[in-house]
Formats: structure tokens, sequence, C-alpha cells
């Protein structure tokens, strides 16, 4: 079945099966493998998507709900890596294994977007459906912190 | 480190474990059972710039990185040991991974060992490169090589004031004679300009633009991706199957049936599914009619494991250690504690989930592993594919994790098989379910603790008994020639000066597979010795820290009783991070009401860790408010990258005290996915703090030593606030209430 949407900015067609998860259909169908499988059960985070500029997890997300909406994926969040919360994320050495890092990115920015400059409650009670094994976490909150400063001066400036 | 006793490569499909396998994870390998390998044996001298070092016209310089990348960081701190002799600004250097060739490179990744074992090698390679590239300048100039200085990528003939990138001299140093590398001259650390300063991970921006390639990432031409079905309980295989309704599912191309193999790859066969895409292929299995023959093992569980080690503890177990008369000691003693601990097997639950991805050609292989040993996968698929080493190309991928999960090569040998198969590209794809329930588990293990505390508060007896689904015992032929082998390690040669020392040991049988997790025998060996420690310290009414000092003594060097190969235990480093970890966290300083501090110290992969955590217990639920670490590894090649391993360690070390346990019923696994098995997520992350010890000794272990103080630290914290005493993990609301 052809299913058309938005993804990261241009429009795209799938002929797949409709109950197919939108994660499958970025990595196996369009290769796109920013986005990461880890749970299949929306308990990770891994699969961190933005659909109409919000954080869903795309492996629980089938494909035929996507259609006419907005895809984003870490591909699409900038060209070369300068949208803010990644070069909060590499300022920060966040990454270790990196597998989880394109999701919790993801998440980060939905956060930013919804609250500019969060305390450390909000980044915790947000972030917690994604998990990180290397723990990472305490600079993620440094890096969401970071973010949100740098996007404050940004706008200030 | 281990004995030099490992597998002929040629016969490891039939015979047991990998060379480096045996020696990264630090235990005995009896020497009879094996015979050399490659990996194992001296590497022959090679030009550096056919193997460790790139230099283009340009003066690109591209180093080669010879280990895996799972996390811990060696993309970078490897690179910057070559780096600095080398004498190149770091900015300038690309990084590579290097193809897989036991020939000349030392691949298998773990036992927190990559830093110490190429710390020497990497520099005299980096250095013979340098003294090459100076050379080339001075015949070049025709000058004397000692009025020539190698800096920032080049050359500088200082009276000439003439300046030769590497990139001019590259072709003609390549052709000069290799010096010597034993005696090659290396650099003055005090002259240092990479190594000992914080650098950032290489490779930080392609993990967080996505760009990262992961094995689960490969995607060669005409990929068909399979998903395999296997029997859930541990040594069942296929008895029969009937395809018929997935092959009806839209997208799946084939079912292939594959055998278990055994010790070497220890993989369990079943059912494979492929298909266009891993969704077809994961619906395509949930249709497979399979009658699984569910084996010997199919009667296991935990509570029959349980009893097992209880029984065992009534039988006198293999002394492993015996000193004095503890027996006796303990029989007379003024202060005897007596305690039973007990861990569970624990996941690995690496991020992204086990994967290979091979293509099996007449004339050669292809393969794209995400592997911490691959050497270990290039034999696999050679003995799988018939094809010779040289014909097998691996790729090492970036891992989504590894914590010694990824030394196994069951997923290749899985991949291997399916590819052979079939003839096309594959990647044998594993479900989340599919990697809690089919991993290779921490073993489980229980200790009967005996400990006395004499008038004048010495330690007057230790005995420690343990059980304990041994990983030795898979690797040796009959099972139990040595199965305490991988079991102890620390634990067996303690800081704590007694004159009576017992310890030991009783196999306990299990179908569950164990291996090599995140510190390995030091996760259970450190959270026993370092609160039982503790309950000697409140026996004798003294301060924890304070017991501590006075029973590690004096300054000495203990040697490492289960290696003769292994460093001495240093007590004075131990008792510098013990004491620096106490002084930063504020040890005896007022805190909060309800919140008390527990402290833990220990040995392992020759470094030395101690933690301070802060902990309040409310409603049943501990809560970790902020961990306080002291590490010393010798000489901090990336402080920075020291504090992220230790900082990881941390969250994986918690994860196990407070959340993880893997149950067994039926022979199978319990848990499934992260909603049984739990780990600690942002909101349950502490502040942690990391302080790592300045130093010039040789540099040592760090992936791992964070983790065996965590579970002691925060368990010794729970019983200052609450005069509770936790002896088994993970921590469960019945034992605080």
């Amino acid at each position: 079945m052809a299913i058309t949407f938005t993804l990261n900015g241009k429009a795209q067609t799938v002929d797949v099966s409709p109950e197919m998860p939108l994660l499958w259909v970025l990595r196996d169908t369009l290769n796109m493998t920013g986005t990461k499988f880890g749970c299949g059960m929306a308990l990770c985070g891994a699969c961190t998507v933005h659909i109409n500029g919000e954080a869903i997890r795309s492996c629980i997300t089938p494909i035929s709900s996507v259609s006419g909406k907005k895809v984003t994926t870490i591909e699409g969040l900038s060209a070369d890596g300068s949208h803010p919360v990644q070069q909060a994320w590499i300022e920060e050495d966040v990454p270790q294994c990196g597998y989880c890092q394109s999701g919790q990115i993801m998440s980060a920015v939905a956060l930013l977007s919804k609250k500019a400059n969060p305390t450390d409650a909000d980044i915790d009670d947000f972030m917690s459906g994604n998990i990180c094994r290397c723990g990472t976490y305490q600079r993620i909150r440094k890096a969401i912190h970071r973010a949100a400063a740098e996007s404050g001066k940004a706008k200030s400036a | 480190m281990a004995t030099a006793s490992v597998v002929n490569r040629r016969d490891f499909l039939k015979a047991g474990a990998s060379a480096s396998a045996a020696l990264v994870i630090g235990f005995y390998l009896p020497s009879s059972t094996f015979a050399d390998t490659a990996e194992d044996q001296e590497k022959k001298p090679v030009n550096p710039f056919n193997a460790w070092v790139r230099i283009t016209p340009d003066n690109q310089v591209t180093l080669i990185l010879g280990k895996s990348e799972m996390g811990q960081g060696v993309m970078t701190s490897l690179p910057m040991i070559l780096a600095e002799e080398l004498c190149v600004d770091w900015k300038q250097v690309r990084i590579e991974q290097a193809p897989t060739n036991p020939a000349i490179y030392d691949h298998g990744t773990g036992g927190s060992g990559s830093i110490a074992g190429s710390w020497v090698p990497l520099r005299r390679v980096g250095a013979a490169a340098r003294e090459m590239l100076v050379t080339a300048a001075a015949q070049h100039w025709n000058v004397n090589r000692d009025t020539c200085k190698p800096q920032n990528g080049g050359v500088l003939h200082g009276a000439r004031k003439q300046f030769l990138t590497y990139g001019q001299l590259v072709e003609d140093a390549a052709k000069l004679p290799v010096p010597d590398l034993k005696t090659v001259p290396l650099k003055n650390s005090d002259d240092f300009t990479i190594v000992g300063h914080d650098h950032n991970r290489f490779e930080a921006r392609a993990k967080s633009t996505g760009a990262a390639k992961f094995g689960i990432d490969s995607r060669p031409p005409g990929m068909l991706y399979a998903v395999i079905a296997r029997c859930p309980v541990f040594g069942g295989t296929v008895a029969k199957f009937d395809a018929t309704k997935t092959k009806a599912v839209p997208g799946v191309r084939d079912v292939v049936s594959i055998e278990p193999v055994g010790p070497g790859a220890f993989s369990a066969g079943g059912v494979a599914v492929l298909a266009d895409n891993s969704w077809a292929a994961i619906q395509g299995r949930k249709v497979l009619d399979i009658t699984w023959d569910e084996g010997p093992n199919a009667t296991e569980s935990s509570e029959s494991l349980r009893q097992h080690f209880i029984e065992n503890a009534t039988k006198p177990g293999k002394v492993v250690r015996n000193d004095g008369d503890a027996d006796a000691a303990l029989a007379s003693a003024l202060k005897k504690v007596e305690a039973v601990y007990e861990l569970p097997f624990a996941a690995h639950a690496c991020m992204e989930p086990m994967n290979c991805t091979v293509h099996i050609r007449p004339d050669g292989a292809e393969a794209w592993v995400p592997t911490q040993g691959p050497q270990w996968a290039q034999d696999v698929i050679a003995g799988v594919s018939k094809l010779p080493h040289e014909s097998v190309v691996v790729h090492t991928t970036l891992m989504g994790g590894g914590f010694g999960r990824r030394y196994h090569a069951d997923f290749v040998m899985e991949a291997a098989q399916v590819a052979k198969a079939t003839g096309k590209p594959v990647m044998v794809l594993w479900t989340r379910e599919d990697d809690m329930q089919h991993d290779f588990y921490r073993p489980a293990s229980y200790h009967h603790m005996q400990g006395a505390v004499d008038a004048q508060g010495h330690l007057a007896a230790w005995k420690h008994f343990q059980s304990s689904t041994s990983i030795a015992a898979v690797w040796d032929k009959n099972g139990q020639e040595k199965p305490e082998a991988s079991e102890f390690a620390t634990a067996a040669f303690i800081p704590y000066v007694t004159p009576n020392f017992r310890v030991e040991y009783v196999l306990a049988k299990s179908g569950v597979p164990r291996a090599w997790w995140r510190s390995v025998e030091h996760s259970s060996g450190g959270f026993v010795v370092e609160t039982f420690v503790d309950e000697l310290a409140a026996a004798a009414g003294a301060d924890p820290l304070a017991f501590r000092l006075r029973l590690i003594g004096d300054a000495r060097k203990i040697p490492d009783f289960t290696s003769p190969e292994g460093k001495p235990l240093d007590t004075t480093r131990l008792k510098n991070v013990l004491q620096l970890a106490a002084e930063k966290a504020g040890w005896g300083k007022p805190l909060p009401k309800g919140v008390a501090r527990g402290i833990a110290g220990y040995y392992s992969f020759e470094s030395y860790t101690a933690a301070v955590a802060e902990v309040s217990v409310k409603d049943g639920q501990v809560r970790v408010h902020r961990i306080v670490y002291a590490v010393d590894c010798g000489r901090p090649i990336n402080p920075n990258g020291v504090a992220a391993q230790v900082e990881s360690a941390a969250i994986y070390g918690l994860s196990a005290a407070m959340h993880d346990a893997i149950t067994i019923d039926r022979g199978r696994v319990q848990q499934s996915n992260f909603n049984d098995y739990q780990m600690p997520r942002i909101n349950e992350t502490p502040k942690i703090e990391v302080h790592v010890v300045p130093s010039k000794e040789e540099p040592t272990g760090i992936g791992e030593p964070g983790l065996p103080v965590i579970a002691p630290a925060v368990c010794n914290a729970v019983f200052a606030a609450t005069g509770k005493r936790l002896r088994r993990l993970p921590i469960r609301p019945e034992d605080l209430a």
C-alpha cells in the first residue's frame, strides 16, 4: 500500500504493509539507519523521531498512521551536526557507545521545544523514557542545559 | 593476566576457547587442553606505514585502530598514544578501523586490557614511524639527524629554518629500515602534549548525527534480514517444524534450519526466517510452527539452583587458598560474623541487540560484525565457509555496547550458517527478547562468609566459601578441571591482613550459559568482600573507613594469588583511593537527616577504585543521591575518557544493585524486555564525581574497575542509614523492611 508523508522536509512515498512500524520503514525500506531499534515495545526510546514536532516511538507507530504527516529523524535535525542540541552533545562528550543517542537527542530537542530552560527535574521527567546502558545520563543533563543556554544566547543576540 | 594457554585456531570450532578470550578474561585455562594461536604469539615487526600510520602527500594523517570500539573510548585513547609519539597535531588526525588480520593486530578487546596492553607497543610503533620520518628529512637535506626535530606533523631543520611535512617525507621514510622496536627512543613523558590531556571522543560527532555505523546498520546490496527461532530452553533443539504459514507472510523469502554448535561458538541453532525487511522476518517467525526437544535442562529453575547452592554449602569445598587455620580461629573467636551473600544471573543488555551480517561467495566471504573478537569472527566464518582465513574479510563495526557479551561468536556462527545456506548477504538480527533470553549471563553465586575480629580489633580469620555457575567450567573439557579459576580473583588475595585465611569452592551445575559480564568475577567478589568487611567493622564498633585502613596495614605488595603474571596489589595505592574518595565526599561530616554514607574500595584489572555513596531509604526504596569516586589506573591517557568510563560503570553497577536479575523457570529465562529487566533511567541517576589520581605508573584498566565498588558502597550506606544489612542483589523492598 502506497503511503505518502513528509520526511525531513521532503515528500516521501513508500509501498509497504500498512501495519509495518515507521522504524522499519526508515531503517530497512529507506536505509536511513540513524534511528535505532532497541526494544520494539516503546520501552527504551532508541527509535525516537518527531511526528509533527512531537517525540514518538517509531517502533510501535504503524506507517499507516504517518500518512500525510511530517516526520523528522536524527538525519533531518541538521545537515552537518550544527543543531544546538547536537553541538551540546559533542561539547559535553555525551556519547559512549552512542547507540541510544539519536533517540536521546530527538527527545531532548522535543523537550527544549516545550521548555526552553528546563530544570533537572524537568529533564529527568521528560527524558526517563530513554535508556542509556552506558549510563551517560549525567552528561545528558549537562548537555541539555548547555543547549538551552546556547539557544537562549542565540535568541537574545 | 592469564596464563598463556589457548586453543589452536584450526581446532577452535571443535575444541573450545579462543586465545584472546582466555587472555582478556584473565582466567586460567589448563595448558594441556589448548595449543598456541597466532594471536597469542608475539607479532612480527611490521613497517608502521603498512599497518598503523597512513600519511598522504597533502599531510593527512590516518591512524589505524586495532581494537574494537564499544563505547569504552579506545577509538580515541589508543590513537592518542600513536599521535603522541608520532608528533602530529591531534586535529590533523583521522582514525580508521584496522582490517582483521591477527598476524599484525592483537584484535581481542576486553578485560579492560586495551590501554594496558597497547601502551608500550603503540608508543614503539609511533616512535619508529617518527624516527623514519626524521631520518628521511635528514637525508633529504643531507644534514645530521640531530639537527632535525619532529613537530606538528613535520620535521624542522633548526639551522636552516626549513620545514618538511610528513606528507612530503612519507614516501622516502616508508622505504627506510624499521628501527628495532625494543630500542627505539620514546618521548620523555614530561613533553607529552596529547597523552594525559582531556580529549573528546573522536567519533562523538558521528554519534550525535546518526551517521555512525553500527553492525545493525550494515546494508550490503541485496541483503536479506533474518531472525531465528531458538529453543527457549537452554540446550534444547528443533524436533520438527512447519513453515507453511511463515512462507505465506508477505516479504518472507526463505526458511532454513541451522544446527547448534558446541564449545567455541556456543550457538543455539534453530530455524531462521529470511525476509526483505526485519519486520517481515519477525512476523514470519511468529507463525512458525515448531516442536522443540527441550533437552536435559528443562527442569532447572532459580529456586532449584538456590537449593543446589545451599546443599553445596553443607559440603567441604575444594580448598582454593589456606593460610593458617581459619576454622580453629573462628571456633575460638571473640567476635564472629557469619553471613550468606547471593547474586543472581545478570544480562548484558547491550542497547544494540546482537546482529551479524555475512556474505559467503564461492571465492570469498565478507562480514560486518559488531564484535570484541574480530579474529574469532573470522575463524568462525572461515570454518563454516571452508574458505582460507585470508579470503574472509571481516569489517569490525562500531558496537552499541559490548560489556563482554560481544566477545562471544554465537551470533556470528548463526549468520555464517544462514549465509552459507542462502549464498546471499544476510543480516541475522536479534530482537530484544532474543537478546535477553539467549545471553551468556554473569554467573549466579552463593557465598558463605565467616570472619572474626580479635580483642585488639585485628582480623583473626576470614573464610570465604563460594558455590557458583562458573565461567571457566564452560570452557574446560570436562567442565570441572578448575572451575574456581574464573570465580574469585581479588577475593582470593584480599588486602586485609589476617593470619587465618581460607577460600573454598564448589561448582554448581547449570544449563544456563554464562560469560564475562562487566568486571566479571569482581562484580560479585567486590560486593561480597567489601560488604562483609563492613559487617566486621560494625561488629568491631569501628568506623568503616578507619577499619579498612587499619586492616590493610603497612605498605606492601600483595601478589596476585590467582595469576602469577598479574601485577601485585599495592596497598599504598589502595589506601590512597580510599582516603581520596572519603576526603572528597566529606566522610564523617554531617549529612541531611535520613541520608547516610557507605564506602568500598577494590583492586581489579590492576587498577584501584574507591567509592563513597550517599543514600536515603524511604518507603522501601533506596535513593542514591551522590557517588564520589577516586580511581588510580596508572597514567591516565585521556582523563576525560577515564571519568566517562567510571560514570558508566557506576550506572551499570547500580543497575545490578538495584534492578537486574535474570531468573530461570523450566530451563528458560523469565525476563524478556526492558519492562521486566529494568535498569536505571535518568531520573534515578545520582550526582557522580570522579577524581582521577595523577600518576606516572604504567596505565591499567578502567572500563570495568568502576563497577565492583558500587553495590557494596550503596549497601553499606543503606546499613548506615537503616541498620539493615543487604546481602543479596538486587536490593528488594522486603530486605529493607
